[in-house]
């Protein structure tokens, strides 16, 4: 029997480009920055005083009584699944065949946080009936499972900053096995509060550009400072190649395949050699079983870390030899920052948009390209990819040592 | 402000409202939390913390299991207030 194909029919998004996905992708190719001071009064004498924060707030579409019992991360999953339901047009599904896989990085951290806030300061009667459902980080999958009465299994892989990624090749897999023909997956994170910031702080992991937040997150560039951290979200429906056709659903790219592996190298640290980066690209191309020469565009992890773009543009030229040559790669953290376990999500959905409409987002803020960065890099404004059938990568790593890597195709009906 | 009856299903609207974002026009004596107005057993907590606080008045968890309707926790804040 041949393998069960998986197609992307819905997409949505809340990140800090835009409320939704079309929004988010204008702004992106308009090379627009979402980084912004913050107004909160802990972050005014804090050594990082700027993140990305979504721009359009959960309130602003959302009733009061649902938001209370949800955590910020979990909001920007029911909003973002909302969206990609209603694009892959509402199907009417046996439920039993329908999945979510929806990750998160740290899970509701502010929830944690404001909680422990509350038992101090008026005591433990007072701590929310509702706290466990929120700060859980199945919590986000666990809402959306239950507004679609998902029953074929919601789940939620934590790999930090790979999480969103390796969400995605769950419910590849879980489409593929037979599990179910529809997964509904993502990833999310909201997690700019003064706790997890200082802890990033502390591993000198943020820029501390605080003259210029716009500026801050600036993958590729000789005074890259370290990531911004960002907020948000994103949730494509997956769903069988003949399942969606069967409905006439709108396809916009297919996912090929995914290659999972790790470092057992350090904590934090990239692993210099990349050996785990390298290998995860040649795994996912191997498991999409595409010629190299059909990649045409790479969204890359480049969080504007000093060590980690450089090592990770080494090692996907070693994985893929000559034939990064025709790779266009973009950095779209440059624009979003960095989502955590919503990266992986929204980057996907960059992808299967560039794969949509063939054209490569930009890279923002490199005022001088590190030289020791050789691949071919979008600069400033978009770039036309090649007409025909043409496919991307997009990796992902999180602290842990996780790398992740996936493989979108355009889709020729 | 003596806990008449008026004053406390007044109480408890507000805090029902503010819980379960269902309309005041809605609640009254007979109904049901659970069944008549959205407030599941993670919602009743926060009833009950928050008709403590505003009234002064301790109620017990076996007394929270026995209230099904508005009226049964009216009742019961009128009776054992201050």
């Amino acid at each position: 029997m041949s393998r069960r194909r998986v197609v992307v029919t819905g997409l949505g998004a809340t990140t800090p480009l835009g409320g939704d996905v079309s929004s988010t992708w204008e702004a992106l190719l308009a090379g627009k920055s979402g980084v912004r001071k913050l107004e909160d009064e802990w972050a005014q004498d804090f050594s990082v005083t700027f993140a990305a924060r979504v721009a359009v707030e959960p309130s602003e579409v959302m009733e009061r009584v649902e938001m209370r019992r949800l955590d910020r991360s979990e909001q920007f999953a029911m909003i973002a699944s909302r969206e990609a339901w209603k694009d892959a047009g509402a199907p009417d599904i046996d439920k039993e065949r329908l999945g979510v896989v929806i990750a998160s990085g740290i899970g509701g951290v502010i929830t944690m946080l404001d909680q422990y806030d509350v038992l101090k300061e008026k005591g433990a009667r007072f701590v929310s009936p509702h706290t466990v459902p929120m700060l859980m980080p199945n919590g986000p999958a666990a809402n959306v499972g239950l507004e679609l009465q998902a029953r074929a299994g919601v789940h939620t892989p934590v790999s930090a900053c790979a999480s969103g990624a390796e969400a995605a090749g769950y419910a590849l897999e879980m489409i593929r096995n037979n599990r179910a023909d529809i997964v509904v997956t993502g990833g999310v994170e909201a997690a700019i509060h003064q706790l997890p910031m200082a802890g990033f702080a502390s591993m000198k992991a943020l820029s501390t550009r605080n003259d210029a937040p716009e500026k801050a997150s600036r993958p590729y560039d000789k005074d890259r400072d370290g990531f911004v951290l960002g907020e948000g979200g994103g949730v494509l429906v997956f769903e069988e190649l003949e399942h969606a056709k069967a409905r006439g659903a709108k396809i916009y790219a297919e996912v090929m395949g995914q290659g999972l592996t790790s470092d057992g190298f350090h904590i934090a640290a990239p692993d210099p050699d990349g050996s785990g980066v390298t290998r995860a690209v040649k795994l996912a191309l191997e498991d999409a079983g595409i010629p190299l020469s059909e990649i045409v565009h790479l969204n890359a992890h480049a969080t504007s870390t000093p060590a980690g773009d450089v090592a990770e543009a080494n090692a996907l030229t070693k994985a893929l030899g000559s034939d990064i040559s025709h790779v266009a790669v973009s950095a779209t953290k440059s624009m979003t920052g960095h989502l955590l376990g919503g990266a992986g999500a929204i980057e996907s959905i960059f992808c299967v948009l560039a794969m949509y409409h063939h054209k490569a987002p930009p890279t923002i803020n490199i005022e001088n390209l590190d030289e020791a960065v050789t691949v071919d890099v979008v600069r400033d404004v978009p770039r036309d990819l090649p007409k025909g059938s043409i496919a991307c990568l997009n990796d992902s790593f999180g602290f842990g040592g996780h790398n992740v890597v996936l493989v979108f195709r355009s889709y020729e009906s | 402000m003596a806990l008449t009856v008026e004053v406390v299903l007044e109480g408890i609207k507000e805090i029902v409202v503010e819980v379960a974002g269902i309309d005041a026009s809605i609640i009254a004596m007979d109904k049901k939390f659970t069944d008549d107005l959205d407030v599941d057993s993670l919602s009743m907590v926060e009833v009950v913390v928050a008709a403590e606080e505003r009234f002064g008045v301790k109620i017990p968890d076996d007394e929270v299991t026995k209230m099904a309707t508005v009226g049964d926790a009216v009742n019961f804040i009128v009776a054992n207030g201050k």
